[in-house]
């Protein structure tokens, strides 16, 4: 493959979000601006005076990152300037902290191509609960003495969705000739298009580094992550809603080694009926973009 | 030259137009709105981009970003506006960024209030800003023309303040030059910035080895900045025909005792100067600091007092703090008074300046 994330960076072994990003700069190529959120993709791609970026780069806070790339996408249009501006940002910096300045930019369908890598905590911080954390995980501000986390994920991509954004689409650092083939659709087109990608995070899940695609695999093979696409307002799904009992996916996982059976059977409840109401909405041919 | 009556804000919008940005990203916010409103309203006269976003964290952040692509990039705010900016101020700062924007200073919340005073640019004096304070209208449309030549030569973001309602909603007699004349003296020129074609990393990680050293750079980049500042005030002088301030302006400053102030409560003190009760010597460039012309303005002074519309909380004025400082190093003794007044509107008359006067040692008014 054609490295443009380019060989020294800092990450932990085995990290997801590295993987997934190296696929991301692969399937873009060479003609895209990277606009990057503070967090672990950041801290550990750009230490001065080295940078892993064989692509044009910035980063500016942690919080404004999609405003950042609203700036760059301008002025490139104004100035005659090529390049597809791509957002590189956490779930932090995504789902939470910046999600104001996101939603501006989906309402406003900035010429952007946002890529969230969701590795379901603020892991840069020293792992602690996000918006995206699952419910039941162990974080280092839900931790396993009070239960885990209480409530569910939200679903960015859905809620990309709602502001009729011409492309959304959530995929897996496990299945990659999906997500490259979802980001060259996106690149084709044009105004404010979201690729959420789930990507472990091995310190953070407790995993072994060796097993981040399988975990992220079986994420998805039990249906607690699932693979579509919102194309001009028309959802889709990418394979079928998984069926595999939860309890493969959880005990693979430091993060889950605290629940209870209880806990166990709430989450295989919840991704049993997660199945059905993906299922209806293809069938419908629901039009989001027709909801403003 | 040819003036026109107008209101300073438009004035303003007017002149930024016709500096050719390539991006204006704005957020509503009392009294600063007519700039943006004016600049949406003569876009498609001038063709820039113009971005509505959904707050100010967002405008400044659209600007750091326009400005990274190479893009000549504006926003303007005032009060809560600019302190919801303040994260991004650091970063455009450090990130050696040029950028303009323009203040239309007003009070701090809580309590709300709406009305005139520097307590929100003031709040931002650390964030490495090039920091100008302007009398009235006029001078804001040359200032914020300069700016651009200024930011862009220092690679260091230019703040141009001016008062709130006094100024911004003011309708007075003003010149903005012509797009074709700006072009002339402020021409774009190439920068380092996000190109495809030669890919480039900006906004990085430091280590303790380095942070301190960059810091270094940026600090010592900011003193340099006087002389950028002084040139493009002189150049701009020689265009137009209209004399400039780059740092300091002195009033009838002839006597033993000298007013110090800025903005347009420095006009204001001038016809106090006109009946011969002290001279007046207005700081327009609060960063960088002028150490020197201060210096030289104070020589003699056996009674110093220095107005302004803001406050540290717990130590006293901003600028009077500032100015004690320097007559310190510079081993000048005058009497020094410290008034803190104007705060949120308050009215401040030619009676009140009078009595600021009389005042000794701190005091509000």
């Amino acid at each position: 493959m054609t490295e443009l994330f380019l060989k020294g960076h800092r990450a932990c072994a085995g990290c997801g979000s590295v993987l997934a990003l190296r696929y991301v700069l692969e399937a873009l190529g060479k003609d895209v601006i990277v606009v990057n959120a503070t967090g672990c993709m950041e801290i550990i791609s750009s230490q001065y005076p080295e940078s892993n970026w064989g692509v044009p780069y910035v980063h500016c806070l942690f919080e404004n990152t999609a405003s950042v790339a609203t700036g760059v996408s301008r002025a490139l249009k104004h100035l005659d300037k090529e390049g597809t501006v791509v957002v590189i940002g956490g779930d932090g910096a995504s789902y939470d902290i910046g999600f104001g300045a996101v939603s501006g930019a989906m309402e406003r369908n900035e010429d952007i191509l946002y890529v969230c890598y969701d590795n379901e905590a603020y892991a840069n911080t020293g792992l602690q609960r996000s918006g995206a954390t699952p419910f039941g995980s162990a974080t280092t501000t839900t931790p396993s003495e009070m239960g885990g986390k209480g409530e569910w994920k939200k679903n960015l991509t859905f809620i990309a969705a709602a502001h009729a954004v011409p492309y959304a689409a959530a995929a897996s650092v496990a299945f990659l000739p999906d997500l490259q083939a979802k980001l060259k659709k996106a690149k084709q087109k044009k105004g404010f298009r979201l690729v959420n990608v789930h990507a472990p995070c091995t310190v953070g899940w407790k995993i072994n580094p060796v097993k981040a695609v399988e975990v992220a695999r079986k994420a998805v093979e039990c249906g607690l992550w699932n693979l579509f696409e919102i194309d001009d307002g028309k959802f889709k799904l990418s394979r079928p809603v998984g069926e595999a009992p939860v309890a493969e996916y959880l005990k693979m996982q430091g993060r889950f080694k605290h629940l209870t059976p209880k806990q166990v059977e709430t989450i295989e409840e919840h991704a049993r009926s997660v199945k059905p109401e993906l299922e209806k909405l293809e069938k419908a041919n629901v039009n989001f973009q027709r909801f403003l | 030259m040819t003036e026109k009556i107008m209101e300073g804000s438009i004035a303003v919008a007017h002149a930024v137009a016709r500096c050719s940005p390539d991006v204006v990203a704005a957020f509503p916010i009392t009294p600063s709105t007519h700039i943006p409103q004016e600049l949406s309203r003569i876009q498609p006269e001038y063709g820039f981009e113009f971005v509505p976003v959904e707050a100010e964290f967002s405008a400044i952040s659209a600007v750091f970003g326009a400005s990274a692509a190479g893009g000549r990039a504006f926003t303007a705010t005032s009060s809560q506006g600019l302190l919801l900016m303040h994260e991004v101020l650091f970063a455009a700062s450090g990130t050696r960024l040029p950028m303009v924007m323009v203040v239309a200073n007003r009070a701090i919340s809580a309590p709300l209030s709406i009305w005139n005073d520097w307590q929100d640019s003031i709040s931002q004096r650390d964030a490495g800003w090039i920091q100008l304070y302007c009398k009235n209208s006029q001078e804001t449309v040359d200032a914020t023309i300069q700016a651009f030549k200024i930011t862009e030569e220092a690679r260091i973001p230019v703040m141009v303040c001016f008062d709130g309602f006094y100024l911004t909603h003011e309708i007075s007699p003003i010149d903005v030059p012509e797009k074709k004349e700006i072009d002339a003296y402020a021409p774009k020129g190439k920068r380092d910035s996000l190109d495809v074609g030669d890919p480039k990393s900006f906004g990085c990680y430091a280590t303790p080895a380095y942070y301190q050293d960059m810091k270094k750079e940026q600090d010592d980049a900011l003193f340099a900045s006087a002389g950028i500042i002084e040139k493009h005030a002189g150049k701009f002088a020689e265009k137009f025909g209209r004399p400039q301030f780059a740092f300091i302006e002195e009033y009838k400053n002839d006597k033993d005792a000298a007013i110090i102030s800025m903005g347009s409560l420095a006009e204001e003190a001038e016809l106090v100067a006109d009946e011969g009760l002290a001279g007046v010597v207005r700081v327009k460039c609060f960063r960088p600091f002028p150490r020197d012309a201060l210096k030289k303005a104070l020589q003699g002074k056996k009674r110093v007092v220095i107005l302004e519309k803001d406050v540290s909380f717990g130590l006293g004025g901003a600028l009077a703090t500032e100015v004690k400082s320097l007559l310190f190093e510079a081993g000048l003794a005058p009497e020094v008074t410290s008034i803190i007044c104007g705060l949120g509107g308050k009215d401040v008359s030619v009676k009140n300046i009078k009595e600021a006067l009389q005042e000794k040692g701190s005091a509000w008014m």
